[in-house]
């Protein structure tokens, strides 16, 4: 909607009837963008079903992450007050001031994944040990004043939430009668746990996953924007009162604990009892998902080196966010099913091939456009060419049997790759990186193995000692049995050879070493010269010394690690119909997550004649197609002489000015911190 | 021989309340003085101040109690609106009598009202015939309430026409609380701060049952000895002396030393202590994780304190921006051109400098600097190209509330933003050697 007035500001909107009866499914909004119609309604249910997969497969990740830490704070929070409920009597707890118990929580600088992490917390917490649960946010908290209200607010309602049916006298108190004061807290919380010790056997069940006498817990959500003064009034009221009911202060950091010191100064923080929590580093946590969502054939999409690039490259050059990371994927799920009319295959095997035999004559059309399938078209015999160029029903055979194909090979991909990554993470240095994601881009771009980095991880591994070969074997075997492949079974005997292989080297050299130490012995009396000679001697005999028998066996393990790679690892756009699965249009994701409003301000405003050749379209567009002056490069005199009122009216309005360099025209004024 | 005498009271109560309130007996004689008897009129008000635990709260709630005199006792950083205040000594004048409290709360916004409630209280509770006490703490707070409360609570006898006396504690002194406008002057009592000698009387009058009081006596002369120097805050001795008597028992429990051997207890805490001093004393390691430690005899390794976790993780180009930052707020803008610019020619730091630059930019403290600035730094630091996304925006936006940079000056519309970098030099330097930049190089200061 548009207004006609210059100035920013609020303007009020009546909703059309017209408009609001027309309620569009997103179905319809999926439809109508995409520039191919065929089979757009499958297409969508597909998406919509992958969407849902993909998200809770996430959820569940988190929450394994999350379970530890979790974990810990229900064992601070159990702890926190039974000591002084169990000894009251003992002389130390008598004398000890009381401290308010705190839990540091430091989440790192991921502000925006927080909330989840916090969701979750007081859904674990409210389950297993209190209903009493209130989140704070800076932003509602200016005034110790706003802060006691929100947390009675939170707390009372959390009690009605419980237990509805008697909770109902309470309601009826107006929230802006109750004195938000602490003693108001204390009488609420003495008749709420009274509530529910006497309660009717029948409802002990809800009373019973929660602790005898549940801690009230206070969540402050981000500890560094609060002010310093709030802080500070809340913990000296409180901890007067600390004796009277169980408080637990959680505080959620984002830099480090360092900022409870800068904030509280010590006659405050002397009241608390801080303990340190600390959530898994988001790096790991997007190692994780990767590994989890990324690198396994449980989703039928794939990214492209290019667009997980895109991906990575926001995490970790921009804002660290994992959420942000999975609604990247969730973008590329979308936007692949919307723009790719043959995405419709982008599903599991079997439903695929389903969806092979119904495909319309256009998308079979679109199949032999597909550049991979035009490569693999002209590798084939000329009657064949002409068959799956002209014959459906041959084309569609040829693709379910691509199809398997890709579907081995991505079978075969994943396993080998970890193998590879168990070999490349422990080379100094790290020639192919450290993380397997990176391992993944580099084996995804191109021939891995022709890369100069692929080459000097080969020379190190060619040095590394037994025992770690060994371990690394070891390793690799382990990967290969628990993945689903079908072609492992002869690598994992081959790999297992090379084991044994190794062990009886090993014996040998028990043996030998056995011969040798009498030997040893001899060389100790010799002097200094003789020593020297004998070494002499052998320095000579080992640079001329053929190579020992774990020399040769380590050059045939990565040899024959190098020949798995070559066989396994081939970058998947070399592989006919990868265009299906793998979404590779880096250009709309960067278009989509990584906008650049302060350059497009730039140009528009920098140029002057671009923007009255804008201002024309704009201005023309919105009166009706008849005036036709905007496909003409003479702007129409009306529209320029409008142009350079309204530049002037913009102008002394202070939202443009004119910059000092010659070349710009205009600079707006209220860029601000966009 | 008692000190404190008065013939209002019987000496047994007298006697009593001395010995709870020990190096404070002159001050509870001077209170008993001006209060006088039950019925005479006292002082309309009186001003107690002196440092944090110097015993203002508690001498007052035990002389009240005590000598069993009608009294209610208010926290001012508890009730934080004048209303809450009001209603919150109504409550308890109310309540005086009985026990139960009763739940319904008088609305009271002005003090006019509290005024007329106040005296209807004291006809309902039968306390017309001797002096209320009504007890201020934190008295500070007032100040910041409406210019009314606090003039009004100094002449509360004079408005209310009844024998009630208003005490204010506060840490800070009289001068500071005086309104422009004037108000009735209270009479102003000093609590000294305690010596090392009243410490020690004091923390050793609490002993635990198990053992002497010369045996105690004897730890928190160790205590103090390692304390006094940074602590002489009474509460937080006594917490420490409760912290760590386990471990000074320790030798005892073992029976490896006697509860005389003093000299053997000493070399067994005093290392103990000076740790203590380190950790728990600035709470850098709480004091339930302390004791857990003493329990397991576990090394304190263990357990990192607060200050261990300063390292914060940041995004690549975060790190980039703060350490632009943090060389436009302590650059001068003109050496912009020597730093960044390629061919920036010979400029010598002597007669490049000016007279007022000649102190050092780090004693001085981050100056603001504009966005256009920063972002022109970050251009010329970072290697490869980078484009002024949102995503670079949002990260200035998300460090201000990491409270890394902070914004300067108001929000105005039509000036760019203008921030400032908040980090110390330690702490850069580490971000800086994370993204292989020498920043050192590139400031001023150390040129």
């Amino acid at each position: 909607m548009s207004t006609r007035s210059l100035s920013k500001g609020c303007f009020v909107f009546k909703p059309s009837p017209k408009k609001r009866k027309v309620s569009r499914t997103t179905a319809y909004y999926f439809r109508e963008g995409s520039s191919d119609l065929e089979d757009s309604e499958l297409r969508f249910a597909t998406c919509q079903s992958l969407q849902k997969q993909v998200k809770s497969e996430t959820e569940q990740i988190e929450e394994e992450l999350n379970e530890q830490l979790f974990d810990n704070l229900v064992s601070f929070l159990r702890r926190s007050h039974s000591a002084f409920q169990e000894k009251k009597t003992e002389w130390t707890c008598r004398t000890k001031s009381r401290e308010i118990p705190t839990a540091a929580l430091v989440l790192g600088v991921n502000v925006t994944d927080h909330d989840f992490t916090f969701r979750s917390l007081s859904e674990v917490l409210q389950n297993n040990v209190t209903p009493y649960i209130a989140l704070l946010e800076a932003k509602d908290c200016p005034g110790i004043k706003n802060l006691m209200q929100k947390l009675l607010g939170q707390l009372m309602n959390c009690c009605i939430d419980v237990d509805s049916s008697e909770e109902e006298d309470y309601e009826h108190v107006s929230r802006s009668r109750v004195r938000c004061s602490m003693t108001t807290l204390i009488n609420w919380y003495e008749s709420a746990t009274k509530r529910t010790d006497s309660e009717t056997p029948g409802k002990k069940r809800t009373s019973s996953r929660h602790w005898q006498s549940p801690p009230v817990v206070v969540i402050f959500k981000d500890m560094e924007s609060f002010t310093t003064k709030v802080l500070q009034d809340f913990v000296v009221i409180s901890s007067q009162h600390i004796g009277e009911f169980p408080l637990v202060l959680i505080f959620g950091i984002a830099t480090s604990p360092m900022i409870i010191h800068s904030l509280l100064p010590h006659s405050v923080s002397s009241l608390l009892c801080i303990e340190l929590f600390q959530s898994l580093s988001c790096k790991d946590h997007l190692s994780t998902i990767i590994d989890k969502i990324l690198l396994t054939t449980q989703f039928p999409l794939k990214l492209s080196e290019k667009v997980l690039q895109v991906l990575i490259n926001i995490f970790l050059y921009h804002d660290f966010s994992v959420q942000n990371f999975i609604k990247g994927f969730q973008l590329c799920i979308v936007e692949h099913f919307h723009s790719n009319p043959l995405s419709v295959l982008c599903c599991q095997l079997e439903e695929a091939k389903r969806r092979v035999n119904s495909l319309s004559h256009n998308q079979c059309e679109n199949v032999r456009r597909l550049p991979s399938f035009r490569r693999y078209v002209e590798s084939q015999v000329s009657e064949k060419q002409i068959a799956l160029l002209t014959v459906d029903s041959s084309l569609k055979e040829a693709v379910q049997k691509l199809l398997e194909d890709l579907n081995v090979y991505h079978e075969n991909y994943f396993p080998i790759l970890r193998c590879l990554h168990v070999f490349t993470s422990s080379l100094p240095k790290y020639p192919l990186g450290k993380q397997i994601r990176e391992l993944h881009c580099a084996c995804l771009e191109n021939r891995v193995w022709e890369t100069e980095e692929y080459e000097s991880s080969l020379q190190l591994a060619r040095m590394l000692n037994k025992s770690d070969l060994v371990t690394m074997l070891q390793k690799c075997v382990e990967i290969l049995v628990s993945s689903p492949g079908r072609e492992f079974d002869e690598i994992v005997e081959k790999l297992k050879e090379f084991l044994t292989q190794f062990q009886k080297l090993e014996e040998a050299y028990q043996e030998r070493d056995e011969s040798i130490s009498p030997q040893k012995e001899l060389q100790k009396k010799t002097n200094l010269y003789h020593l020297q000679k004998t070494l002499l001697e052998l320095k000579e005999s080992r640079r001329s010394k053929k190579l020992t028998k774990f020399e040769m066996l380590r050059f045939e393990v990565v040899d024959y690690i190098d020949s798995l790679v070559r066989h396994y690892l081939v970058p998947a756009d070399h592989k006919t119909l990868h265009e299906i699965v793998y979404f590779n249009t880096a250009s709309v994701l960067r278009e989509h997550l990584n906008a650049a409003p302060r350059i497009a301000l730039h140009t528009a405003l920098n140029n002057p004649y671009s923007y009255l050749k804008a201002f024309s379209t704009v201005v023309t567009a919105a009166e009706g197609p008849t005036a036709d002056a905007a496909s003409s490069d003479q702007v129409d005199d009306v529209i320029h002489a409008r142009f350079i009122r309204a530049v002037s009216e913009l102008e002394l309005l202070g939202f443009i000015k004119p910059s000092k360099q010659k070349t710009d025209h205009v600079a707006r004024l209220t860029w601000g911190g966009c | 021989m008692p000190i404190l005498e008065h013939p209002a009271y019987p000496p047994a109560t007298l006697l009593c309340l001395e010995s709870l309130v020990p190096c404070r007996e002159s001050q509870v004689s001077m209170l008993l003085s001006i209060f006088g008897e039950r019925q005479q009129l006292s002082f309309p008000s009186i001003f107690i101040y002196g440092h944090t635990s110097s015993g203002k709260t508690y001498v007052m709630k035990t002389l009240l109690n005590t000598l069993q005199l009608p009294h209610v006792f208010v926290n001012c950083v508890e009730c934080f609106t004048s209303r809450l205040l009001l209603e919150e000594i109504l409550i308890q004048l109310q309540n005086h009598s009985s026990e139960t409290r009763r739940a319904s709360p008088v609305p009271c916004d002005t003090f006019n009202d509290f005024v007329r409630l106040f005296k209807q209280a004291l006809v309902s509770q039968n306390l017309q015939d001797q002096t209320v006490y009504v007890v201020l703490d934190r008295a500070e707070q007032l100040r910041e309430m409406e210019a009314n409360i606090l003039p009004a609570f100094l002449r509360l006898q004079e408005l209310t026409d009844r024998n009630v006396t208003v005490i204010l504690l506060s840490e800070i002194v009289w001068e500071m609380f005086r309104p422009n406008t004037g108000c009735f002057e209270p009479f102003i009592l000093y609590f000294p701060d305690y010596s090392i000698g009243h410490l020690q009387k004091i923390l050793s009058q609490n002993h635990p049952p198990e053992y002497s009081a010369d045996f105690y006596s004897a730890y928190i002369n160790i205590l103090l000895g390692v304390f006094y120097m940074v602590c002489r805050d009474l509460k937080e001795l006594q917490h420490l002396a409760a912290l760590n008597f386990s471990k000074y028992c320790e030798p005892v429990v073992r029976k490896e030393a006697k509860e005389r051997d003093t000299r053997k207890l000493w070399k067994n805490i005093e290392p103990h202590l000076k740790k203590a001093m380190q950790t728990v004393y600035l709470r850098e390691i709480s004091s339930s994780q302390w004791e857990r430690l003493q329990c397991e005899e576990g090394e304190l390794g263990q357990i990192k304190g607060l200050s261990a976790h300063a390292h914060v993780e940041l995004p690549y180009y975060s790190k980039f921006l703060l350490i632009a930052a943090y060389l436009a707020s302590y650059n001068p803008v003109r050496t912009d051109k020597r730093f960044f610019l390629k061919h920036h020619g010979k400029i010598k730091k002597t007669n490049f400098m000016k007279k007022h630059e000649k102190t050092s930019n780090h004693l001085l403290g981050p100056k603001p600097f504009p966005l256009d600035r920063l972002l022109a730094i970050l251009y010329s630091i970072v290697d490869n190209r980078v484009a002024p996304t949102a995503n670079i925006f949002s990260q200035i936006t998300s460090l201000v509330t990491l409270q890394l940079l902070s914004v300067v000056g108001n929000n105005d519309q039509l000036d760019g933003p203008r921030y400032k970098c908040t980090v110390s030099l330690d702490f850069i330097r580490a971000i800086a050697r994370t993204v292989n930049f020498d920043i050192i190089k590139y400031l001023y200061d150390f040129l």
